[in-house]
């Protein structure tokens, strides 16, 4: 482990000198048209986003093992209301989660006495804040982004929960969620060794890294297409500040695309590049990772139509706010 | 015969985890009755809050994630 992440550092604190050389190699340096530009673009991006990519999955999976459903429960049982948001929320970006269990989890929380707006709140940021979409936003735009994204998509399930668990919506959800009655398991509660954590954190690199380095070849593929033929300010029409109906149409379109934050973050950089405001941009990166129409019909299991609506709605509003607070702010 | 349930509404892990059980029984020929458990109801009555989950004889095994086929096999083994 020490020799790979020592050959990490090598190669990540060597990327541009690498890419550098490949490129005055293959004579491409010499030619300064946009063709040019397109793969100097590529050649760069794609291996530094892949080498952030290795090393945060690994990170976060070994954080992951510190954490499971089963303790962010314990912990948020029993809390009060806004005090339960803001946890469920924080855990949300650190629980391990995939929204094929959102069910079962659903349940389980409902289940513990959880409320509705809390447990709400977990949904929202587990799946919207993911370290995917955290490196991508640090290797493309900076750190300052990241935060950004992190620290509004917090706000946006604080506030959305809470929000829920004013309204008192516990008759949408179906009624038989509250008949069921669940044993209690202790499967989670074996030891775990630091190995274990470890071989967790190389599990999460095989699983993640092999399922969206294509989308992040893709996606920036794309991005070095337009980052060298289209011109700087094609998107700022549609997509930048002067265009106010740019973000509600942006988290419109942005709900029934589903995309992985692979695919979408590195076409999003290339908006923005082209004249795209951040808040239009920031919106739609949030409402097409966040808010996601399979998501929705999973949920229909156990939310009825009308807690659907309220709850993309909510979701949907509070992204709006973001993007035009952005929008000003920028 | 041991009994075996893989508790799952569909996910790919889950089948993936159907399909190991499966595996890793036909070639240790240990007589088990494998089970693709997809009702929620079920699901749920065993407490866990993440698919696939694992059951042999009636006990979870694990939750969330796929075992290693050595793991599995010592699981099946002890019952």
């Amino acid at each position: 482990m020490v020799i790979l992440a020592a050959l990490w550092f090598l190669i990540y604190f060597n990327l541009e000198k690498l890419t550098g050389l490949v490129f005055d190699i293959s004579g491409l340096s010499s030619i300064k048209d946009s063709y040019a530009r397109s793969i100097e673009f590529f050649i760069y991006e794609v291996p530094k986003v892949l080498l952030l990519l290795t090393l945060i999955v690994f990170v976060m999976g070994i954080i992951r093992t510190f954490f499971s459903p089963e303790k962010t429960r314990a912990v948020l049982e029993k809390k009060s209301l806004f005090l339960g948001n803001v946890l469920a929320s924080v855990l949300g970006i650190f629980t391990p989660f995939c929204s094929c269990s959102a069910v079962p989890l659903f349940i389980g929380f409902v289940e513990a006495g959880i409320p509705l707006g809390v447990t709400l709140s977990f949904l929202i940021a587990a799946p919207m804040i993911n370290e995917v979409a955290i490196i991508l936003l640090f290797g493309l735009f900076g750190w300052q982004t990241a935060v950004i994204y992190v620290s509004t998509g917090l706000m946006i399930a604080i506030v959305s929960g809470y929000i829920i668990g004013k309204l008192r919506l516990e008759r949408f959800v179906e009624e038989w969620v509250y008949e069921i009655k669940s044993g209690r398991t202790d499967a989670a509660a074996e030891k775990i060794t630091l190995d274990d954590r470890i071989e967790s954190g190389y599990a999460a690199v095989k699983d993640i890294v092999s399922k969206v380095w294509l989308y992040i070849v893709i996606g920036v593929g794309i991005g070095s297409l337009a980052h060298g033929y289209v011109p700087e300010d094609f998107m700022a029409g549609i997509m930048g500040k002067s265009a106010w109906w740019s973000v509600p149409l942006s988290v419109l379109i942005g709900i029934p695309l589903y995309s992985n934050a692979a695919g979408i973050i590195p076409i999003v950089s290339v908006l923005i590049e082209k004249g795209a405001s951040l808040g239009t941009a920031l919106a739609f990166m949030m409402a097409v990772i966040g808010l996601s129409l399979p998501e929705a019909i999973i949920l229909k299991k156990v939310l009825k139509l009308p807690m659907i609506f309220i709850f993309f709605g909510i979701v949907g509003a509070g992204i709006m706010i973001i993007g035009y607070i952005f929008n000003i702010i920028y | 015969m041991i009994e075996i349930k893989v508790l799952g509404s569909g996910c790919a892990r889950c089948k993936e985890l159907e399909k190991m059980c499966f595996n890793v029984a036909a070639e240790n020929n240990i007589a088990a009755d494998i089970q693709k458990i997809s009702d929620l109801k079920e699901i749920m009555s065993y407490g866990i809050m993440q698919t696939p989950g694992l059951v042999i004889n009636g006990k979870v095994k694990l939750a969330g994630k796929l075992p290693n086929a050595s793991t599995l096999l010592h699981w099946m083994q002890e019952g």
